[in-house]
C-alpha cells in the first residue's frame, strides 16, 4: 500500500529526476564559471608568455635574474620540502599513535599557518631576525644573515607549509590504527625496523600526496616571503616575487614567462594529486572483513 | 612455559581493569579466559604480551620476571582480534616477518626462512595462498595465517585475542576444532580470551572467568560448569534459571511460600536461587517444589522448551526450563517442578 506513494516521493527528491532545463542550467553556470575564473587566466598566461614567440620566451627564462629565481626557488623548496617532510611524520605519528597531554592543542597549532595570513607569518620572523628584532642584535653581531636573505626566506616558508604534511598523515595513520605496530613490536621488531618495515608502506600515499601540496605551496608563496626577502635582484627574489617585479616593470613577456613556469607547476600537481588520490583510495583496504 | 601472574592491577583512570589477579598456567596448556566485555581478560593478556603495563604486580615467564622485557624480548606469540596482518605484505612475508626482523647474528639464510614459512603454511594449511595479500583473503584464512605469524618465531607461549569473534558461526566451529588439534601437535602453552562460553568450554583444558577485573573461579570446564563458585559464574555459564528467594532458619522461600528444599547451608538474608534448565523435574501437579502453568512448548531435537508461569510470586515470575520428550508439555497444564541440583547464593552489593 505504501509502496507506490513513497517510490512517487522519493522520485520527486531524487537530484537526478530534475527536469532537463534546470540540470543543464546548472551545469552551463558552472562550466562558464570554471572558464572565466580558471581556464581564461591560465591560457592568458601561456598566450602572454608567447605573444612575443618562442625566443623571447626562452630568452626571458635563461636571463641571469630568472635562473637565479628559479634556483632559489628549487632551493627553498627543497629546504621546506625535506624539513616538514620530517616534522609532519613526526608529529603525526606522536597525535595519531600516542595518547598523551596537550594532543588537542598541538593538533590546532599544527594548523596555525593555515589560519594565519602569510603576511603576518613574515612579520613575526621580522621581528624575531630583523636588526630590531628580539634575536636581532646578536645575530647581527655574529654576522648571521637571515632576514633578506635565503634563510629568513626557507623559515617563512617551511612556517608556512608546515601543515601540508602532516594534515596528509594525520587522519590517514588514525585510521590504521596501532595494531600493525603492535604486531610487528610483538614478532620482535626495533622500533625503526617497525617504522621502515611497516609504518611507512602503510602511509607512503599519504606522505607523497602531502609532500606535493607543501611543494607547491612552498615553490608559489607569495606573501610571507615577500615580508622577508627585501627583493634583491638575482639574490633573494623567488618566482613568485620575481613575477611581480617584472610585471611593475612593463616587462610583461618576461614575467608572464616565469609566471607560466608556475602555472605548470600548478598543472603538474594537479595531474599528480589526482593520480594519488586514486592510489590513496585503493590503498585504503579494511584490515578486516 | 609456566607463566605466573601475581597480585596484578591495572587502572584506567578511576576503573579498574584488574583488580588484584593470581594467575598460574602450567607447561602445555590451553588456558581460557572467559568473560564479559570489561572484565578485563583482554587487558590481562596485553600485559603477559607485553603491549601494556600494569600500575603494579608481577608477571613471570618461565620463572623469569617478564616485566623487565618488553614486548619484542618475550618471545610470546600474540594473534590480534582483528589479525592486524601487514596489508602491504604478502600472506608469505606476513609469516617470515618476524624471521626477517631478527638480529643479524641469530637471522636464519633467506633459503632457511623460506623453508620454515613454507613449514608454517603446510602447518596451518594454507600454502596456496602464499602470494596473496590480506584483503584478499576470508576472515577464517586471515586468522590463520595470523597464527602461522605468531608461531614463526617459536613464541614460549601463545596469546590468542578473541581469536574466532570476527567469524561467523560455522567456520568459528571449524576453527575451534582445528585449533585443539593444532595444540595437541605443537603443544606450546596457550591463553586464548573470549565472552563466548561455549567456545571456552569446547576448546580449553582450564577455563578462567573473570568479572569487573577479577577472576571468580578457575576449574576445568567440568568443574566450573557443575560447580560453579559464585553467582556470577552460575549466571554467565550455561543456561540457569535464577528465583529471588528468601532464606531464614534453613528454610527457603519464594515469595512468602516456603519452598520443600533444603538450604544447603546457605546464610540467612536475601539469596537467589540458581538451576540449570535442564535440572527441573517436572512432575504431576502437587509434587515437587515449585508449582506452575505451562504457557508456551517449543520441541525442538531431543528436548522441550517450556515456558512456565509459576504460582508463587504471584504468577508474574516466568522461567524457561529444558525437559526431556518423554512426556509432552500442552500449553495450560499445572505441573510440579523438582530442581534436580541448585545453588543458593546470597545476594551481596559487591561495588
Amino acid at each position: 500500500m505504501n509502496a507506490p506513494r513513497s517510490s512517487i516521493r522519493s522520485a520527486r527528491n531524487d537530484p537526478g529526476t530534475e527536469p532537463r532545463a534546470v540540470r543543464l542550467v546548472i551545469i552551463a553556470i558552472a562550466l562558464v564559471f570554471l572558464t572565466v575564473f580558471v581556464v581564461l587566466p591560465l591560457l592568458l598566461v601561456f598566450a602572454q608568455a608567447f605573444s612575443k614567440g618562442v625566443g623571447a620566451y626562452l630568452s626571458a627564462l635563461s636571463d641571469p635574474e630568472a635562473l637565479s629565481a628559479i634556483r632559489l626557488t628549487l632551493c627553498v623548496a627543497a629546504i621546506s620540502v625535506g624539513l616538514n617532510l620530517v616534522f609532519g611524520v613526526v608529529a603525526a605519528w606522536a597525535i595519531a599513535k600516542f595518547d598523551f597531554r596537550g594532543k588537542a592543542f598541538l593538533i590546532s597549532l599544527i594548523d596555525l599557518p593555515f589560519s594565519v595570513s602569510p603576511v603576518i607569518s613574515g612579520l613575526v620572523f621580522v621581528l624575531l631576525f630583523g636588526a630590531q628584532g628580539y634575536w636581532g642584535r646578536w645575530l647581527q653581531s655574529h654576522d648571521i644573515h637571515v632576514l633578506f636573505a635565503v634563510p629568513g626566506i626557507a623559515l617563512a616558508t617551511v612556517f608556512v607549509t608546515f601543515p601540508f604534511v602532516a594534515r596528509a598523515l594525520i587522519p590517514l595513520m588514525q585510521e590504521q590504527g596501532i595494531q600493525e605496530e603492535e604486531a610487528a613490536i610483538s614478532l620482535g621488531a626495533s622500533g625503526l625496523q617497525t617504522f621502515f618495515r611497516v609504518t611507512l608502506p602503510n602511509i607512503k600515499w599519504g606522505v607523497l600526496y602531502g609532500v606535493l601540496l607543501c611543494n607547491a605551496r612552498a615553490m608559489g608563496e607569495f606573501g610571507a616571503v615577500s615580508v622577508v626577502s627585501g627583493h634583491i635582484r638575482g639574490e633573494t627574489n623567488t618566482m613568485p616575487l620575481l613575477v611581480e617585479i617584472l610585471y611593475n616593470e612593463y616587462q610583461f613577456v618576461s614575467s608572464f614567462a616565469v609566471a607560466s613556469l608556475l602555472a605548470m607547476l600548478a598543472l603538474i600537481t594537479l595531474v599528480a594529486k589526482t593520480i594519488l588520490e586514486r592510489q590513496l583510495d585503493q590503498r585504503q583496504y579494511p584490515s578486516d572483513d | 612455559m609456566t607463566i605466573e601472574v601475581r597480585n596484578l592491577v591495572k587502572k584506567f583512570g578511576a576503573f579498574a581493569a584488574l583488580d588484584h589477579v593470581d594467575l598460574r598456567v602450567g607447561d602445555g596448556e590451553l588456558l581460557a579466559l572467559l568473560g564479559p566485555s570489561g572484565s578485563g581478560k583482554t587487558t590481562l593478556l596485553r600485559i603477559i604480551a607485553g603491549l601494556d603495563w600494569p600500575d603494579s604486580g608481577e608477571v613471570s615467564i618461565d620463572g623469569e620476571n617478564a616485566l623487565s622485557h618488553g614486548a619484542g624480548e618475550r618471545h610470546v606469540g600474540f594473534v590480534f582480534q582483528h589479525y592486524a596482518l601487514f596489508r602491504h605484505m604478502t600472506v608469505f612475508e606476513n609469516v617470515a616477518f618476524g624471521l626477517r626482523v631478527q638480529p643479524r647474528a641469530v637471522r636464519k639464510t633467506e633459503a632457511g626462512i623460506r623453508a620454515r614459512v613454507r613449514e608454517l603454511l603446510d602447518l596451518v594449511q594454507l600454502d596456496w595462498l602464499s602470494d596473496r595479500y590480506p584483503s584478499q583473503l576470508s576472515g577464517g584464512q586471515r586468522q590463520r595465517i595470523a597464527l602461522a605469524r605468531a608461531l614463526a618465531i617459536e613464541p614460549r607461549i601463545l596469546l590468542l585475542d578473541e581469536p574466532f569473534g570476527a567469524l561467523d558461526a560455522k567456520v568459528r566451529k571449524e576453527l575451534r576444532q582445528w585449533l585443539r588439534s593444532l595444540h595437541s601437535e605443537i603443544h606450546v602453552t596457550s591463553i586464548f580470551v573470549t565472552h563466548d562460553q561455549e567456545e571456552a568450554l569446547e576448546v580449553a583444558n582450564r577455563v578462567v572467568v573473570m568479572d569487573k577485573g577479577r577472576i571468580e573461579q578457575i576449574g576445568t570446564p567440568g568443574e566450573v560448569y557443575d560447580h560453579p563458585a559464585t553467582a556470577f559464574v552460575h549466571g554467565f555459564i550455561g543456561e540457569s534459571i535464577v528465583l529471588p528467594v528468601e532464606v531464614s532458619d534453613g528454610c527457603v522461600r519464594l515469595g512468602g511460600e516456603a519452598l520443600n528444599i533444603a538450604a544447603d547451608g546457605a546464610v540467612s538474608g536475601a539469596s537467589k536461587l540458581f538451576v540449570r534448565r535442564h535440572d527441573m523435574q517436572v512432575g504431576p501437579a502437587g509434587s515437587g517444589a515449585l508449582q506452575g502453568a505451562v504457557r508456551r512448548v517449543r520441541a525442538f531435537g531431543p528436548i522441550q522448551r517450556a515456558e512456565i508461569a509459576l504460582s508463587a510470586g504471584e504468577g508474574a515470575t516466568v522461567i524457561e526450563i529444558d525437559a526431556p520428550r518423554d512426556r509432552e508439555l500442552q500449553s495450560g497444564d499445572i505441573i510440579g517442578l523438582q530442581p534436580r541440583r541448585y545453588r543458593i547464593f546470597a545476594v551481596q552489593d559487591r561495588t
